[in-house]
């Protein structure tokens, strides 16, 4: 199965969909690609909404952004974002924002099948009252008031992962993020991997999600450009440079989007040929 | 040497941290100061980087808190829920390093939205990040913030990261574990809280800058320590080690370190932040 028959399957108008990738392994080609099929209406969740989230939020497939920090990692402002935010363009934008120790434990209790998680967090802040999903809870032990956040449970998830093998056993590793909570706390979960192998080597510190927990893995070399995979591509930061330029007007976003996005292929769009993915795409059912 | 005001800040922020500490860092300015002081005084600084690197020894300044450096010199690399629920929550980390949009005089922290109407600010800033839960949890918190009178205000337009809440006895009422933002540190000097009245006070200045030039750039009534001190300039070792480090990063932070070896005889008092450079330099704040 092709990345994009992948995201086809998987990623529907209207879906809460979570792309993570905590500055490593970032999917980009897999926004690309929702891109490309022109979704919309989606509930876009991520920790760090990065270049790859302004990039769908510029191209309207967006409506509702849930997230704990906005920003170009290590640049600055995201213009895309903020033009949505502050302008509504090119449609309105309705946000929810939580720290990241609250997006974390959200993740948390979705992957626990709990309804919330617990944590010491957000008291005394403006945010609890800019969102349904915080509330006080008190410990039945001691008495403490603690903060308890409501589950994530994404219709699906996507991750950029190192490799997977023939069967769809995926395994990630360096900076692993909240990515394994991501992907066990939604309903089908797309994987993009750097390369295919026949037998995954164990490594020290990786991830491995088995194959039972992961619709559809899509073969992407280079899918995370232009952050990094560890052992395989480094961050172009001259990319993250440039796209503070580029998304700062309107016109220059739209004709990025169009040179870079939409007349480019699938997987093409980073500078990779077009690939077929592995076979060992297991479907929605898990 | 000569050196800038932005280069004695980074400066005193180091100095802040003894070595064996575990500091929380964000991005840029607290990075380049815990890498400063592990580079100079602190060699057992034990950094940590919400991505989940801990113990990271980077010997370049990371470009973003997932920069792979920090991953391949860690003594463990954690989850982010790991990194939040069992290192940061339980108070085992000394020193939270943070940045700020806007601070106001109880030390509160806003990286969120300038502008009190939150559905249409007048500038969205990156949000929260991880600040809140390091400026209620660390053992203590430095915040480190180009000062001007739209950074220091009265009251903060949003409370992204508490500092002292209300007042005396708020950190206590929200059950905040940590004791908040002992230091606050500027282009143009330190402040602390009052012991008293948790208002931050102006306690160290840097030469050649005046009370009256920090006054000018505070937008509240700005009290002033009895014992103010005059902080001691950047050695020339300092900012030796802080230029080479600056110089690891590359395209536009290469050329604002070129700039710096070129810098002005006098402390360049650095011009008012626009709302982009306050938005970039949040930056810190959240990570």
């Amino acid at each position: 199965m092709s990345l994009a028959e992948a995201v086809a399957a998987a990623v529907h108008d209207g879906d809460t969909v979570a792309m993570e990738g905590f500055t490593h392994l970032i999917p980009h080609a897999a926004g690309h690609e929702v891109i490309r099929q022109r979704r919309r209406d989606l509930t876009l969740v991520r920790m760090t909404p990065d270049v790859i989230y302004d990039q769908l939020i510029g191209a309207g497939c967006a409506s509702k952004l849930v997230f704990s920090w906005a920003g170009n990692p290590g640049v600055g402002s995201l213009h895309r974002f903020r033009d949505a935010v502050e302008n509504s363009w090119p449609v309105p934008l309705e946000i929810e924002e939580h720290s990241h120790a609250g997006m974390a434990n959200r993740y948390l209790a979705g992957a626990s099948g709990l309804p919330f998680a617990i944590l010491r967090g957000y008291r005394g802040t403006g945010l609890p009252a800019r969102t349904s999903g915080v509330a006080e809870i008190v410990c039945p032990f001691t008495g403490e008031t603690l903060t308890a956040v409501s589950a994530l449970r994404p219709d699906v998830t996507v991750i950029h992962a190192q490799r997977a093998d023939q069967q769809g056993n995926v395994q990630f590793w360096g900076i692993t993020g909240v990515q394994k909570e991501a992907v066990l706390a939604a309903s089908r979960a797309v994987v993009t991997v750097e390369e295919i192998v026949d037998v995954l080597d164990p490594r020290p510190g990786a991830v491995v999600l088995p194959w039972w927990t992961v619709s559809y893995v899509a073969l992407a070399p280079g899918g995370a450009h232009p952050s990094y995979a560890l052992d395989y591509s480094a961050r172009d930061n001259d990319f993250y440079l440039a796209w503070d330029a580029v998304s700062r007007d309107r016109a220059s976003f739209a004709a990025w989007l169009d040179e870079q996005v939409y007349r480019r292929g699938d997987g093409a769009g980073d500078g990779t040929p077009l690939v077929p993915a592995t076979s060992a795409a297991t479907g929605e059912a898990r | 040497m000569s050196y800038t005001s932005d280069e004695m800040m980074t400066v005193t922020a180091a100095r802040a941290l003894r070595n064996g500490m575990t500091c929380f860092v964000g991005i840029g300015l607290p990075s380049e100061a815990a890498n400063l002081a592990r580079t100079t005084h602190a060699p057992d600084l034990v950094l940590i980087y919400e991505s989940g690197t801990i113990g990271a020894k980077p010997d370049v300044l990371p470009l973003s808190i997932g920069d792979g450096i920090l991953a391949q010199t860690a003594d463990s690399v954690v989850s982010v829920p790991e990194i939040f629920n069992y290192w940061l929550q339980p108070g085992r980390i000394d020193v939270g390093f943070l940045g700020a949009a806007q601070l106001d005089k109880f030390g509160n922290i806003n990286t969120t939205v300038i502008g009190t109407d939150y559905a249409s600010p007048v500038v969205r800033l990156p949000g929260a990040g991880g600040a809140p839960e390091i400026a209620a949890a660390c053992k203590e918190v430095i915040v480190v913030i180009r000062q001007s009178r739209r950074t220091f205000v009265e009251r903060v337009d949003f409370v992204t990261s508490v500092g002292f809440g209300d007042g005396p006895g708020s950190r206590q009422r929200l059950g905040l574990t940590g004791a908040g933002p002992r230091r606050v540190i500027t282009d143009l000097g330190v402040l602390a809280p009052d012991p008293v009245t948790s208002e931050l006070v102006l306690t160290g200045i840097y030469q050649g800058v005046r009370v009256a030039d920090v006054e000018a750039k505070t937008g509240w009534e700005l009290r002033v320590s009895a014992d103010l001190a005059e902080i001691p300039p950047p050695s020339d070792a300092e900012l030796r080690a802080l230029r080479r480090l600056l110089a690891t990063m590359p395209a536009s932070k290469t050329a604002q370190a070129g700039k710096t070896a070129q810098a002005s005889k006098t402390i360049a008092v650095s011009t008012i932040a626009s709302a982009a450079q306050s938005a970039s330099s949040t930056e810190g704040a959240a990570r």
